[in-house]
């Protein structure tokens, strides 16, 4: 393996920023989206603005932070069972 | 023909895993990838219908049913063995190679099982193979994992047995077609499945096991148990409405442990379990669509799921481990695995163009189409979840994020081979996914590729993904740590025995306490014996020679006296 001491491409700052600036480029991509297409809702409330993309972020830091909650209630040493 | 029954690619397999435990070692990789590979030879062979009918005590039983619903798995299940055969060659190891023949074939035999007695030992079979898989990592913890495991996995077969009974007590049909849940036996067997499937609280068998088994050997784990628990309420639960809220629910509970789970073959653990919640809402649904999205779901989930374990494992014998909070950086040292892992996660995650799209959807397509915004919205919620632990935490844990230091090998090119394989078969299938709908049990009229379901389901996962940036960068998403999360296995490991010793402590306390209470009754008698009989007592007392002959002398005074006067 490569030992020098130069850092790999994705482990400097600036390209990690890159890559982030890249998702956000693609989230605002997909939100313009919205008013290029034909939207055939099953429900209704579905159909709504942004739905799919504002339920995405939405669970994703809901089921986030109540793990983090439940890991509070259930974390226990790794030996805990002493296997 | 009267012995069609031999005809049976489960009787290959099973055969082929015999022959592994005599096999010379580098003959054994081999074996695990052509006797697969016959047996699906033979499978497409196989006539529509129903054959290999053997009269047994009276008893008729089916050993070979083809069709549409037992195609399916029985396909999905040799193109497995084939992959775990390919990703295992190098393993030396009878005990393991033999088993892996034996579990997939018993597998294979469970889902082409006509009647509830073949199914039964088919069932108990798998359990059997199965477990050796884990206790060939031959530790004293694999040993305790392996023995829990087999427990619950032959309770389940004991399950269906007794409602096997209890059914044909009833019905005089041991034929496993649509039992229903209208009969005690149909809940007996429902249970049994339900153990099998990893439901809600019958889960824990799942994660406990399957991490702790061999590098190799969770790959074959993972395809076949749950996934024949599936095929079995599909063809005998189909349209039972209670199936679709179990598997919402199973969608949603595990993706919480999922994230804060360390060991990342569990998280995968936790992740197949919420993925079997899907297909279970399609069995619950019992629409054409909802059966062909479970078993497409099935098909295509065997295969990421196996790809993502393949990695892992991968990771685990270079590194010799797959904690999260031990690993990170190795794309430097394993790119392709890197590559591999990455494939399966955008495939489990139902990125257009991978599989999970074009199969996942029919499900939720299914619940949608049945009015059910409730689930459909939870089904939602998941597929958000299932992209944090298997698209983004396992991937990134591993392979990204900080450097760990690890400067290993790539994975051995058998490996990288069946890793590629499957991950090349997880795009086909998403690029293309028509031979797949061709062979599901009905007739589809699907079209995953619209641009609404294109820009919906992109949006979902792209704007979750968001969140994961923002968490991550905000030092907000939970860090990887050692640790054990308590789950419900708690209850059996923990609780239960505390329970169960404290009433025997309980109880031993009482006995002491009624025994002390006789014993000294006992002591009481003994005390008054001792008193009469003991040194001293009126009955023990040592009579003087003197007293005697005193006494000898009265007597015989006594008798001269009357001997005179009388």
């Amino acid at each position: 393996m490569k030992t020098s001491d130069k850092k790999a491409w994705l482990e400097q700052p600036a390209n990690v920023d890159k890559l982030v600036y890249l998702v956000y480029l693609i989230c605002g991509v997909l939100l313009v989206a919205e008013f290029f297409y034909e939207k055939h809702p099953y429900f209704g409330f579905d159909g709504s603005f942004g739905f799919y993309a504002g339920f995405g972020f939405l669970a994703y830091c809901t089921i986030v932070f109540s793990a983090k909650a439940l890991r509070r209630v259930l974390k226990r040493s790794e030996d805990y069972y002493g296997e | 023909m009267a012995n069609d029954w031999l005809m049976n690619p489960a009787l290959l397999m099973m055969l082929a895993g015999l022959l592994a435990i005599r096999l010379p070692t580098k003959l054994l990789g081999p074996l695990a990838v052509v006797t697969p590979t016959l047996g699906l030879l033979m499978l497409c062979q196989l006539p529509n219908g129903e054959q290999g009918i053997v009269s047994l005590y009276g008893l008729t039983l089916t050993t070979l049913r083809v069709d549409g619903l037992s195609f399916v798995w029985a396909v999905i299940f040799h193109i497995a063995a084939i992959l775990a055969g390919l990703y295992a060659w190098h393993v030396k190891d009878r005990m393991q190679q033999s088993a892996a023949l034996v579990y997939a074939g018993a597998a294979i035999g469970a889902v082409l099982a006509g009647d509830l007695l073949t199914l039964f030992l088919y069932w108990e079979l798998t359990a059997i193979s199965s477990v050796l898989l884990i206790w060939a990592n031959r530790t004293a913890r694999a040993y305790t994992v392996g023995l829990r495991y087999l427990v619950i996995q032959v309770i389940s077969g004991l399950l269906l047995m007794a409602g096997a009974i209890v059914h044909y007590q009833a019905t005089g049909s041991l034929a496993f077609d649509h039992l229903g849940l209208d009969s005690p036996g149909g809940w007996i067997i429902f249970l049994a499945f339900g153990i099998k499937c990893a439901f809600p609280l019958l889960h824990n068998w799942l994660q406990d096991a399957y991490p702790e088994a061999t590098a190799t050997g969770t790959v074959v784990l993972s395809a076949f148990t749950t996934k024949l628990a599936v095929y079995a309420l599909a063809r005998g639960f189909a349209g039972e409405d209670i199936l679709i809220t179990i598997g919402a629910v199973m969608t949603a509970f595990p993706i919480f442990f999922a994230v804060i789970e360390n060991d990342l073959r569990r998280v995968l653990s936790y992740s197949l379990n919420n993925q079997l919640g899907f297909m279970v809402v399609g069995v619950g649904l019992g629409t054409e669509l909802a059966l062909n999205g479970a078993a497409a779901h099935a098909f295509a989930h065997i295969l990421y799921k196996a790809l993502l374990f393949m990695s892992m494992g991968a990771v685990l014998l270079r590194v010799g481990t797959v904690k999260a909070s031990e690993l990170g950086g190795l794309y430097k040292s394993m790119p392709w695995t890197t590559l591999f892992c990455i494939i399966g996660g955008m495939s489990i995650s139902a990125f257009p163009l991978f599989s999970g799209f074009v199969t996942k959807s029919m499900i939720l397509t299914a619940a949608a189409a049945e009015h059910q915004w409730l689930v459909w919205t939870v089904l939602l919620f998941a597929s958000a979840g299932v992209l944090d632990h298997s698209g983004i935490k396992v991937p990134f844990f591993s392979f990204f994020y900080h450097d760990a230091g690890h400067r290993v090998k790539e994975a051995p090119w058998n490996m990288l081979l069946a890793m590629g394989v499957t991950a090349f078969l997880c795009i086909a299938i998403g690029v293309w996914p028509e031979p797949l709908y061709a062979i599901l049990p009905f007739p589809v009229d699907y079209k995953p590729y619209t641009s609404y379901h294109i820009i919906t389901q992109l949006q979902l996962l792209m704007f979750a993904a968001l969140a994961f940036c923002v968490l991550i960068r905000k030092g907000w998403y939970p860090e990887e740590i050692r640790s054990t999360n308590l789950d419900f296995d708690w209850v059996y490991r923990r609780l239960l025995p505390a329970v169960v010793k404290k009433l025997l402590a309980w109880m031993w306390r009482l006995d002491s306490a009624v025994r002390a209470v006789a014993m000294k009754a006992v002591h009481a008698v003994i005390e008054k014996v001792a008193q009469s009989h003991g040194p001293g007592g009126v009955m023990s007392r040592n009579l003087s020679t003197g007293t005697m002959v005193s006494w000898l002398s009265v007597f015989l005074a006594l008798y001269l006296f009357f001997s005179f006067y009388w």
